[in-house]
């Protein structure tokens, strides 16, 4: 899960992490993680969506009308979508407070501006109410938020990479949202005693103390940023081979993926786990060991096989890589 | 401290009122560290004074608010105040129940029926110790540091609070178990529970005892790491009880009995039950093990002179301690506990907690409102007025405005503010599998039969319906699986189906009418789908022929029609018999014989009768 987080920091467009697994296993702990990792990055002053400045397709109405926009320093959104939101606050709506008090009509961006170029985290994904989804899946899926109320009509861009964990036992994910997610991970408890014990022990050092606990760590967390930082700023130069696309591609139709997602995820996927590691090119190693993560979750499936479609991308692998 | 040391040295029976009163006085101390309890039992004279031992506890200003099941997430979580914002002429936020409960305790009632979404908003805010909730224009950020008692009043094993709730509440109180008579004992000793608060933060712990906690954790099969964080925080709240320093292995023991002993998936391994009684004569702190509840307090009065020394010696075997911990837990673990244990490890291998999390699940969807939306008011669709009120209000000045002087409506509602209640589903349907697995059943194809329920499944799963499976065989029928929507569960029931045994079709429907009838009451729709040859050969009196057997399957067909319940009857023999179809007709079951249908056209005859 770890590595899956990162790799979806290192290149946005992979698409979104899913993390299923336990209650208890530190999903959400994991994801709230990522926030103090994530280096900074240059937004236009002003601006509530924290537009970039250097790239200029992507901007929002107001940025781009600026000739020489200002910028700074800003820490990368990681937004918490929690449960029981009411629309208003996803997609934005008129500020309430200058309405009342002044009358006058302005737009106040939601959850989704305030994660564009960042994260959107959703607990408990499955849970999330089904007219929430719909929102989310359209706005995922064309990068942009279009707000229609109150006579105002507001176009921001909104991309971002969604997050979201829970527990298969609550529930079932609706297949066109498992589809945004790029990399898709279970989590287990480690059954090992040391590792346990070594978690509990943290926890608590952190409970007790939360200074020096942050204090020690940040030694940790500094050289996993530049881990982070190298491995972005490597990714445009790491190739993929001819060899690496074709791989790619006949795993995807051994396993009969639907749609090319799967292939362009899993090829960006491999791509960003090379630069992580420091490799010039993309080869075989690093599809086998992000294929799992990339493919299991898009496998035209029997909904009953839930439970195997992870020995199924094995398997395959196998087959691929084996001969 | 008469208290303290009455929790060191308890009387020579596990007196389960005791260990309610210790649970009231721990989450007293620390509500937000332990969590909160589960407290399963009626509401009567019991739980009641417990409740108000936990009150006395407690400080006299510190909230203590009751949250009504249905409380909609408005009242739960916060949102925009509506009287105050039209009487303000600016957004006036509204607390919610939660965060007005900060720093105190959040009663739960009726907690078996929370549904999960509910459980998922109260489990952020306990793993956050702060309300966040971006409503009605709004984005709200209250601390909430709570603990919360659950209120269970489940009456089946299936009823009880959702999962996800229940994992981050430490104890699991069973009151049903407490007489009347039993309870009392100690005063309620608010001030050295106040005391104990004080230390609470200056306990240690010894590594040695951590890692016994989750050693103990792991050999019981408990696969989330947040029952050792919990037991960790119990045992540093008998510790501090106690007017100790540093959590000794009798803390942790007493700790690891009240978190662990109900989350226990399996027992542990055999080689660490038997290796106890070999420990005798090691370390002379380690007095002999107890191998059974009786034993076990026979040790309890010596510890006073020992538990200073584990302290100074800094020896203490952390696999030692182990095994005297799930000692400890074993002699509390209830005897239904442990059957139902081999029973859950005999019928199929399951993953940790899984035996019990969808059991759990059995009353999570309910006919009921759960929110509202926004959208058009079309017929059929049900207007929340105070919602649309609310959602009008803040736009009242521009409206004003933009309408000029003249008008005479006080609030001038448009269309966009109109807001809908949603309702659960109320078309959910549950199908409930009347599998017959005897031995007639499986000559024939009980593997078929599981073959068409399988693909019955998917497409259950495409309708998002909900599923059950119950089976009979023998002399018994029993419920495999509760109403889940959680397929690959419905699935490995199945594979775990073994075939064989007499044909009990009587029991079969009776207890497939019983699921039935339960799931009426939660307001979803059941139909029963029952897969048998039709020749029932084993009565509801044992002893009675086959004649009574067919006579007593009839009786219990009529019941299904008579409760009126949707009902589809699969003929698995290899050539259609006459006595299933007069069984489908005493049911007013559409009658399908499975030779003449294949799977596709089984799936395709459930969802005609579905949607008669």
């Amino acid at each position: 899960m770890k590595l899956a987080l990162l790799l979806s920091a290192v290149d946005p467009r992979i698409g979104g992490v899913l993390a299923f697994g336990d209650r208890g296993t530190g999903k959400s702990t994991a994801v709230r993680a990522l926030a103090a990792l994530l280096p900074k990055m240059r937004a236009v002053v002003g601006c509530p969506y924290g537009c970039d400045p250097e790239a200029m397709a992507g901007l929002c109405d107001p940025c781009r009308a600026k000739s020489e926009p200002q910028s700074r320093m800003v820490p990368v959104p990681v937004v918490d979508l929690p449960l029981g939101a009411t629309e208003d606050r996803v997609v934005g709506a008129l500020d309430i407070e200058r309405a009342l008090t002044r009358g006058e009509k302005a737009f106040e961006p939601g959850l989704l501006a305030r994660a564009h170029r960042g994260f959107l985290y959703i607990d408990e994904a499955n849970l999330l109410e089904d007219h929430l989804v719909d929102l989310l899946l359209d706005v995922a899926a064309s990068g942009e938020n279009v707000v229609e109320r109150e006579g105002i009509s507001i176009r921001h861009p909104a991309r971002f990479v969604l997050i979201g964990s829970g527990n298969p036992e609550e529930g079932e994910l609706r297949p066109q949202l498992l589809d945004r997610f790029g990399l898709s991970v279970e989590v287990r408890t480690p059954d090992d005693l040391p590792t346990r014990i070594e978690v509990v022990r943290r926890r608590d050092a952190f409970e007790r103390d939360p200074a020096a606990f942050i204090a020690k760590w940040h030694k940790e967390e500094l050289k996993l940023r530049r881990q982070l930082v190298a491995a972005r700023d490597r990714l445009p130069d790491t190739a993929v081979p001819e060899a690496a696309l074709e791989r790619a591609a006949r795993l995807c139709m051994a396993l009969g993926t639907d749609g090319l997602r799967g292939e362009l995820t899993l090829i960006r996927a491999a791509r960003a786990l090379a630069a992580y590691e420091g490799d010039a090119t993309v080869i075989d190693a690093h599809i086998r060991r992000i294929a799992p993560p990339a493919l299991r979750h898009r496998l035209r499936r029997n909904p009953l096989d839930d439970a195997v479609s992870t020995t199924r991308v094995e398997r395959v692998l196998a087959e691929q890589f084996g001969a | 401290m008469s208290e303290a040391g009455g929790a060191a040295t308890r009387p020579p029976e596990l007196d389960p009122w005791e260990d309610a009163a210790l649970v009231a006085r721990l989450l007293a101390l620390d509500p937000t560290g332990v969590g909160g309890v589960v407290l399963r039992g009626f509401a009567g004279p019991v739980r009641d004074r417990w409740l108000a031992l936990l009150r006395r506890l407690i400080a006299e200003d510190t909230p203590f608010r009751r949250c009504p099941l249905n409380a909609p997430d408005g009242r739960l979580l916060g949102g925009l105040d509506l009287a105050a914002t039209l009487r303000a002429g600016r957004p006036v936020a509204e607390r919610g129940l939660l965060a007005e409960a900060d720093g105190g305790i959040v009663i739960l009632a009726m907690a078996e029926r929370l549904s999960i979404g509910t459980a998922a908003r109260l489990a952020m805010v306990l793993d956050r110790g702060e309300v966040v909730a971006e409503r009605d224009g709004l984005t709200l950020r209250n601390p909430a540091r709570v603990g919360m008692v659950a209120l269970d009043e489940g009456a089946e094993p299936d009823e009880r609070p959702p999962p996800a709730l229940a994992e981050r509440l430490a104890f699991h109180l069973d009151l049903t178990a407490i007489a009347l008579s039993d309870t009392g004992g100690d005063p309620p000793d608010a001030a050295g529970v106040a005391a104990a608060r004080t230390r609470l933060a200056d306990v240690t712990m010894p590594d040695a005892v951590l890692e016994a906690l989750c050693g103990t954790a792991l050999a019981l099969g408990i696969g989330s790491a947040r029952a050792p964080l919990l037991a960790m925080r119990v045992a540093r709240g008998i510790a501090a009880l106690a007017v100790r320093d540093a959590v000794t292995e009798d803390d942790a023991a007493r700790a690891c009995r009240l978190v662990f002993s109900t989350r226990a998936t399996r027992l542990p391994p055999p080689q660490q039950e038997s290796e106890p009684q070999q420990a005798p004569d090691q370390p002379p702190d380690g007095p002999p093990e107890p191998q059974d509840a009786a034993d076990k307090p026979a040790e309890a009065p010596d510890p006073p002179p020992t538990e200073e020394s584990p302290e100074t010696e800094e020896e203490i075997d952390p696999q030692q301690l182990q095994d005297l911990v799930l000692a400890a837990i074993q002699a509390a673990l209830p005897a239904d506990v442990l059957s139902r244990l081999q029973l859950a490890n005999a019928v199929v291998a399951r993953g940790a907690a899984q035996g019990k999390a969808g059991a759990q699940k059995a009353s999570m969807r309910r006919g009921r409102p759960i929110g509202t939306r926004g959208g058009e008011l079309r017929a059929g669709a049900r207007i929340s007025l105070i919602e649309t009120l609310r959602s009008a209000a803040p736009w009242q000045p521009i409206r004003r405005a933009q309408r000029g002087p003249g008008g005479t409506a006080f609030i001038e509602v448009r269309r966009e503010d109109f807001r809908l209640m949603r309702f659960k589903q109320r078309s959910e349907t549950v199908s409930i599998f009347a599998v017959d697995a005897s031995g007639s059943a499986a000559l024939n194809r009980l593997a078929e039969a599981k073959g068409a329920v399988e693909m019955l499944l998917a497409d259950c799963y495409v309708r998002r319906d909900k599923v059950a499976v119950v089976a009979f065989r023998g002399s018994t029928a029993e419920v495999l699986l509760p109403p889940t929507n959680s397929l690959v569960r419905a699935k490995r029931s199945l594979a775990g189906l073994p075939g064989g045994g007499g044909t009990p079709i009587a029991a079969g429907i009776d207890a497939a009418l019983a699921l039935a009838d339960a799931v009426r009451r939660r307001g979803q729709t059941p139909i029963i789908v029952l897969l048998t040859d039709g020749r029932a050969n084993v009565p509801r009196q044992a002893g009675a022929g086959r004649d009574q057997a067919q006579a007593d399957a009839m009786a219990a067909a009529r019941q299904v029609r008579t409760a009126g319940v949707t009902a589809l009857m699969v003929d698995t023999s290899p050539r259609p018999q006459e006595q299933a179809k007069r069984l489908a007709a005493e049911m007013g079951a559409h009658y399908l014989p499975l030779p003449y249908s294949n799977a596709a056209g089984l799936s395709r005859a459930v969802r005609a009768v579905a949607e008669t």
